[in-house]
């Protein structure tokens, strides 16, 4: 589907974690971001959707700035948009919290 | 006089052949298959399309806007060029795949414990940089609990000599010790932040092999209910290794893509990934039509996402290192045109 360059990465999570046939997991994930499934695939509008959202994508400075999420700062909001458990996610959040806590 | 188009072998030589060579290699390819796997044949609107793919002259091919399917990877990167964690970045900035997996060079799940805190940190630096998710991959292995390797007796010694007993005796033994090894290494993977875990070529060693892969998915869906947890099967045929293992009361001997991918799916994968071997005496065209005749009835009755194992000696790809990208791209767009599948 193209990865990070358009939506693939995120019908591939939620095909991992809810087991979703591909149309219903296409489905799922295009009412999530407001689009249409057959735009799942196109980069020229996952581009601006996931700028808008913070799901990072591709990383090169042509399409990214400082002020847009990427890598595990993107994976946050990939699981709250698309409400999927990511392990890294988790685990970050808990150590972070655990410094909260303690300071 | 017929125009020769240019196609592939199993093997990965160029071939020039007629339409009428390609349409009646398709209709053989399909043929084997029912006379193999006792399934239905293709309707002759699918073998249509199969020869419409391969007798296109085209450098490649490809499925229409809006059916782009997942590709799910199993250990990306050559781990030549940089670090791993190249690797996997590489796959998801510039190759774009939909999943990466980070992998160790000795991809089974024996060897790896060995290594697993090394696995373990490498995975967390790469968890911290993708964005896409990343499994970790491995290869239950069976054979490698035999003697010498392993502490158990070898069973492909056993059997030619007779010793029935105990070659099953050792096979179930094996299967213990792989179940733990499986089990141990993807809660390891799982602490260190991995989205998923990918048990590569189940059944390579026959029913033993898959019943070991099956059993660990089923303790790993117990302890992680959200996982990724995939099967990729090693062939189209589960070996009678043992002959008498069941899982939930069906026999794993001799089972075929549809009975693999149910057990799968009850042990609680979340992708199942078939495979069907390329005889590399035949053409792509025949090899593709083969396959996508076995595993029709699989993707038919399929209840959890399949990711046909469309790559380098299955799913129709030859078997070369090199895979020429006509080739992939033909078995490709025709095992997803023709499957519904939910990947590759």
């Amino acid at each position: 589907m193209g990865g990070v360059r358009t939506a693939g990465d995120l019908v591939a999570r939620v095909q991992m974690t809810k087991r979703l046939r591909l149309p219903e997991a296409k489905r799922y994930v295009a009412e999530r971001l407001g689009c249409d499934p057959f735009e799942l695939s196109d980069p020229v509008k996952m581009l601006d959707i996931r700028r808008d959202l913070g799901l990072g994508g591709l990383s090169h400075q042509d399409v990214t700035t400082v002020e847009d999420a990427v890598a595990l700062g993107a994976k946050f909001g990939i699981a709250e948009v698309l409400d999927v458990p990511i392990p890294s996610v988790e685990q970050f959040a808990r150590l972070v919290g655990d410094r909260l806590r303690r300071d | 006089m017929e125009q020769r188009i240019p196609t592939r072998m199993g093997d990965g030589s160029c071939a020039f052949m007629t339409r009428s060579e390609i349409r009646a290699d398709v209709v053989a390819g399909v043929e084997a298959a029912v006379k193999r796997a006792k399934v239905a044949p293709l309707a002759d609107a699918e073998i249509d399309h199969l020869v419409h793919i391969f007798a296109s002259p085209a450098r490649f091919s490809a499925v229409d806007l809006g059916d782009e399917v997942i590709l799910s990877s199993d250990g990306v990167g050559s781990q030549e060029v940089g670090s791993r964690i190249d690797d996997l970045r590489f796959y998801e900035q510039v190759v774009c795949t939909d999943t990466v997996e980070l992998y160790h060079m000795d991809y089974s799940y024996k060897p790896v414990k060995g290594v697993l805190p090394f696995e373990q940190a490498t995975m967390r630096q790469a968890q911290l940089l993708l964005t896409l998710p990343c499994q970790y991959g491995a290869m239950p292995d069976l054979g490698l609990y035999t003697q010498p390797d392993g502490p158990v007796p070898n069973w492909s010694a056993l059997l030619p000599e007779g010793r029935i007993d105990e070659a099953r005796e050792a096979q179930r033994e094996a299967v213990e010790l792989a179940v733990e090894d499986i089990v141990h290494v993807a809660e390891s993977m799982h602490a260190a932040g991995a989205d998923g875990i990918n048990l590569d070529t189940a059944g390579a060693a026959g029913d033993a092999d898959f019943l070991a892969s099956l059993l660990a998915v089923e303790r790993l869906r117990a302890r992680f209910p959200h996982w990724g947890i995939q099967i990729g099967m090693a062939s189209e045929f589960v070996l009678g290794m043992h002959g008498e293992l069941e899982f939930h009361g069906t026999r794993l001997a001799g089972l075929w893509p549809e009975a693999q991918m149910r057990l799968a799916a009850e042990a609680g994968v979340s992708v199942f990934g078939p495979a069907i071997n390329v005889n590399t005496g035949k053409s792509v065209a025949w090899n593709t039509a083969r396959a996508v005749t076995i595993v029709k009835p699989c993707a038919d009755a399929a209840t959890v996402p399949v990711h046909m194992n469309v790559g380098m000696g299955v799913g129709g790809v030859p078997m070369h290192p090199v895979t020429p990208v006509d080739a992939v791209s033909r078995a490709s767009r025709a095992c997803v045109d023709l499957l519904r599948l939910d990947g590759l």
